[in-house]
C-alpha cells in the first residue's frame, strides 16, 4: 500500500523505533524565541549540556517585542529581562539571533519561510503552536513546550507516537473576495476545536492548490485551533517559485538534488487516510467568529447564533458563555457588531501580501472615527517591502497606525492590547477570553472583512464599501452608514 | 523529575469546557525566565470572581482538577502546567485534552487522565454536593476513585504507556535519548547535504 505526504516525511526522519515506545524523531529546522525558551536553556546549564546543533537553530525576538520606540531599551522591565535573556542564552551557546533591530527580526513563523529555511519534506519544531504554519511548504511542523525545547536543543530529535492520518480536501475555486482564512475558519467551525486531535492533515485538493504560498500558510497556521497536531501541503510549483532564490535556499546542482526529491513529496494514489474531510470552497463566504473559541463562527451575512439552536448540551453552555463574555445578543445580523479596534498582523496574516490586500481597499477610504486600524508587519522585510510600494503611506492617509514588526495584538504580551470591553476584528488566530487583553472581545476576520470594517466601523466586508478607483479626481468623503445586508 | 504512583487530595469541580491556556495563564504572565511563581496567573481572569471554585475556601487545598472536554487548548506553553503544579495541582482529569497540554503534562510531571465524560459529570456532582471530598488517582492501577457508598465513584482513565512508565520512574527524557547518542550520529550521517543550515 502506498503512502501519504506525512507518512513520508516521518519515516524519513525516525532516528530510532521501537516496540511500546514512541519514534525518535531527527529535527532538521529548531526556531527560537523568547517567551519558551529560558527555563530550555536552564536546564541545559544546570545539567552540564550544550546546544548539539546550533546550525539547525535559529532564534528571534518576537512576542514580548514593541512595536513602536523599537529602537529604544524596552519600557516594561520583565519583557526587557525576558529578551535579555534570549540574547545572553543566544550567545553562551551559540545560536544565531535576529534581535529587535535587526532586519531579519519578526515573527518567527514569517522569518522561516522569508529567509529560505523552511523547505518541503523537513521537521520542524518550536516552543509555539503556530509552527504548524511551515507545513505549507510540506514540512511535518508542530508546536512543542519547553521540557522539548530543551530536548531538541540537547540531542536534536523528539520523542514523538506517531499521529493517524486525515485528509481534508477542499475542492472547487474560492469565490472572489473570499480568502483562504475563510477558508480555514470555516472548516473549524465544521469541525469543532477538537476535531482534529490526534492527526496530521493533509490539506488538498483544487482550492488549495490554487491558493497562493502566504494563503497556504494562513491555512496551515490555524491547523492547531481545531486541535491537529500538524497541517501540511505538498509542495507543488508555487513552492518551489517561492522558495527559490531565498537566502537560505539550495543553489546549483543543491537546488536540482533537492527539487528532485521534493517532487516525491505527494501522497500516493493507493495510500489510504485514517479519516476524510470534504469541502466545497465555491459555497464559501467570507467569514468572522461571534464566540471564544475559534469553532464559534458563522458568515459574515448571517447573525449571531442563539444558545438554543445547539444540539449538543455542552455547545449550548458554551455559546451562553460566549455570548455574555462578547456582549452580544442572539439574532443580531454580524454587520451591525460595531468594532472599536481592527488589527491586521500576526503569523496568520502579516504578510506582505495580506498587507497589499488590506491597503488595497483601504486606499481612498478613512478609518471610522470611533475605530483605531492598527497595522502590524509580521517582520522587518515585510514592513520595508510594504514602505517601498507606498502601503504605509495609504494606510496612514487613511488614519491607521503603521507599526513596526511583531507578534503585538494577536496576543497582547507587548503594549498593544485592547482595554477590557473593548471589541476587536483581528486576522490574528485566537478568540479567546483576554487573549488580546484582560477583557477584550475579538472577533477573528480575514483580512479585506478587517480592512472593510475599518472604514465602516461595524464587521462588514468590501463589497458593503463604495468603489474607490484609483486616479478618480473625487474619491468618496464619507463612508456609507447604513447597515448593509446579505 | 519526581516518581509519580498514586496521588489523593481535594478535588475541584471546574464545570467548564474548552479551558484553553490564555484561561489557564495569560500571556501577561509568561515573562518569567523560571519555572515557579507562576501560580498568581492561573486562571487570572476568574479569580477576582467570588463565586469561581479556587474562592471557596473547601477547594482551597485542592490537589486534583476535574475539568470539561477539551482542557488546555491553545497555545504550546508549559507555563500551563507549571502554573497548575506552582499551584498545588498534582493531577488534572478530563475527557479530553489538548495534544501539547498532553504532553507537557507529561514531561513537567503533572498527571493528565483522561476519563469517560460520564465519570467527569459524576465528580463534578459528587464534589459539588459534598465539598472537601479527595479524589484519589492511581496511575499504577489506572484509576480514579472518590466519594464513598452509592455516590461513590470509581473507574479506570487512559494515558498513553510510555508517559506512564516514565511518571512512575521519574524518568529524565533527555537522559533516556542522549544513551541512544549513537544513533542520532548515524543518522545525522545520512542527511543530504542541500538540507538547510542556520550558520
Ligand atoms: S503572531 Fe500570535 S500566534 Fe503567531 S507566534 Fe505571535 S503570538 Fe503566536
Amino acid at each position: 500500500m502506498g503512502r501519504t505526504l506525512s507518512e513520508k516525511v516521518w519515516d524519513e526522519h525516525v532516528v530510532r523505533s521501537a516496540a511500546g515506545e514512541p519514534d525518535l524523531l531527527f529535527i532538521d529546522l529548531h526556531l527560537i524565541h523568547e517567551v519558551t525558551s529560558p527555563q530550555a536553556f536552564d536546564g541545559l546549564r544546570i545539567a552540564g549540556r550544550t546546544v548539539r546543533r546550533p546550525d539547525l537553530t535559529i532564534a528571534t525576538e518576537d512576542h514580548n517585542v514593541p512595536t513602536v520606540d523599537w529602537d529604544k531599551p524596552i519600557a516594561d522591565p520583565v519583557s526587557r529581562t525576558q529578551v535579555e535573556t534570549l540574547r545572553k542564552n543566544c550567545a553562551e551557546f551559540g545560536v544565531r539571533l535576529h534581535p529587535l533591530g535587526d532586519v531579519e527580526q519578526g515573527i518567527v513563523h514569517v522569518v522561516g519561510p522569508q529567509l529560505g529555511l523552511t523547505q518541503p519534506g523537513m521537521t520542524i519544531v518550536c516552543g509555539d503552536s503556530h509552527t504548524s504554519t511551515h507545513g505549507a511548504f510540506g514540512a511535518i511542523a508542530f508546536g512543542i513546550g519547553t521540557s522539548e525545547v530543551e530536548h531538541v536543543l540537547a540531542t536534536q530529535t523528539l520523542m514523538q507516537a506517531k499521529p493517524k492520518t486525515m485528509a481534508v480536501t477542499i475542492n472547487g475555486s474560492l469565490p472572489p473576495g473570499v480568502t483562504a482564512k475563510d477558508m480555514v475558519l470555516t472548516l473549524i467551525a465544521h469541525t469543532g476545536t477538537g476535531g482534529g486531535q490526534g492527526y496530521i492533515v493533509e490539506y488538498r485538493g483544487q482550492a488549495i492548490e490554487e491558493l497562493s504560498m502566504e494563503g497556504r500558510m494562513t491555512v496551515c497556521n490555524m491547523s492547531i485551533e481545531w486541535g491537529a497536531k500538524a497541517g501540511l501541503i505538498a509542495p507543488d510549483q508555487t513552492t518551489f517559485d517561492y522558495i527559490e532564490g531565498k537566502p537560505e535556499a539550495p543553489k546549483g546542482a543543491d537546488w536540482d538534488a533537492a527539487v528532485a526529491h521534493w517532487k516525491t513529496l505527494v501522497t500516493d494514489a493507493d495510500a489510504e487516510f485514517d479519516e476524510e474531510i470534504v469541502l466545497d470552497a465555491s459555497e464559501m463566504t467570507p467569514f468572522v467568529t461571534w464566540g471564544t473559541n475559534p469553532g464559534q463562527g458563522v458568515p459574515l451575512g448571517a447573525s449571531v447564533p442563539y444558545p438554543a439552536d445547539f444540539a449538543d448540551a455542552q455547545d449550548r453552555v458554551a455559546a451562553e458563555k460566549a455570548l455574555q463574555y462578547m456582549a452580544l445578543e442572539a439574532g443580531t445580523p454580524m454587520r451591525e457588531v460595531k468594532v472599536d479596534t481592527v488589527f491586521v498582523g500576526s503569523c496568520t496574516n502579516g504578510r506582505i501580501e495580506d498587507l497589499r490586500l488590506a491597503a488595497e481597499i483601504i486606499q481612498g477610504h478613512t478609518v471610522d472615527p470611533d475605530t483605531r486600524l492598527l497595522v502590524v508587519p509580521g517582520s522587518v522585510r515585510v514592513r520595508l517591502q510594504a514602505e517601498a510600494e507606498g502601503l504605509d503611506a495609504i494606510f496612514k492617509a487613511a488614519g491607521a497606525e503603521w507599526r513596526g514588526a511583531g507578534c503585538s495584538m494577536c496576543l497582547g504580551m507587548n503594549p498593544d492590547t485592547l482595554a477590557p470591553g473593548e471589541r476587536s476584528a483581528s486576522t490574528s488566530n485566537r478568540n479567546f477570553e483576554g487573549r488580546q487583553g484582560k477583557g477584550g472581545r475579538t472577533h477573528l476576520v480575514s483580512v479585506p472583512v478587517a480592512a472593510a470594517t475599518a472604514v465602516r466601523g461595524t464587521l462588514s466586508s468590501p463589497a458593503d464599501l463604495e468603489p474607490f478607483e484609483k486616479g478618480a479626481s473625487h474619491p468618496p468623503q464619507e463612508p456609507p452608514v447604513t447597515v448593509g445586508s446579505n | 523529575m519526581e516518581k509519580f504512583s498514586s496521588h489523593t487530595g481535594v478535588g475541584v469541580p471546574l464545570r467548564r469546557s474548552n479551558v484553553d491556556t490564555d484561561q489557564i495563564i495569560p500571556a501577561v504572565y509568561l515573562k518569567r525566565v523560571t519555572r515557579d511563581g507562576f501560580e498568581d496567573g492561573l486562571f487570572s481572569a476568574w479569580r477576582n470572581d467570588p463565586t469561581f471554585v479556587l474562592n471557596n475556601e473547601a477547594y482551597a487545598a485542592g490537589s486534583v482538577l476535574v475539568a470539561g472536554p477539551d482542557f488546555g487548548t491553545g497555545s504550546s506553553r508549559e507555563h500551563a502546567v507549571w502554573a497548575l503544579q506552582n499551584y498545588g495541582f498534582k493531577a488534572v482529569i478530563s475527557s479530553r485534552f489538548a495534544d501539547i497540554f498532553r504532553g507537557n503534562s507529561g514531561k513537567a510531571g503533572l498527571l493528565a487522565a483522561q476519563v469517560d465524560e460520564k465519570v467527569v459529570q459524576r465528580l463534578w456532582d459528587l464534589l459539588e454536593e459534598s465539598p472537601g471530598t479527595t479524589v484519589t488517582v492511581d496511575l499504577e492501577s489506572r484509576t480514579v476513585r472518590a466519594g464513598e457508598g452509592v455516590d461513590a465513584v470509581e473507574d479506570s482513565f487512559d494515558i498513553d504507556d510510555y508517559t506512564r512508565w516514565r511518571l512512575l520512574e521519574g524518568l529524565d527524557d533527555v537522559g533516556i535519548t542522549l544513551s541512544h547518542a549513537d544513533d542520532i550520529t548515524a543518522y545525522e550521517a545520512t542527511r543530504p547535504s542541500w538540507k538547510p543550515a542556520t550558520l
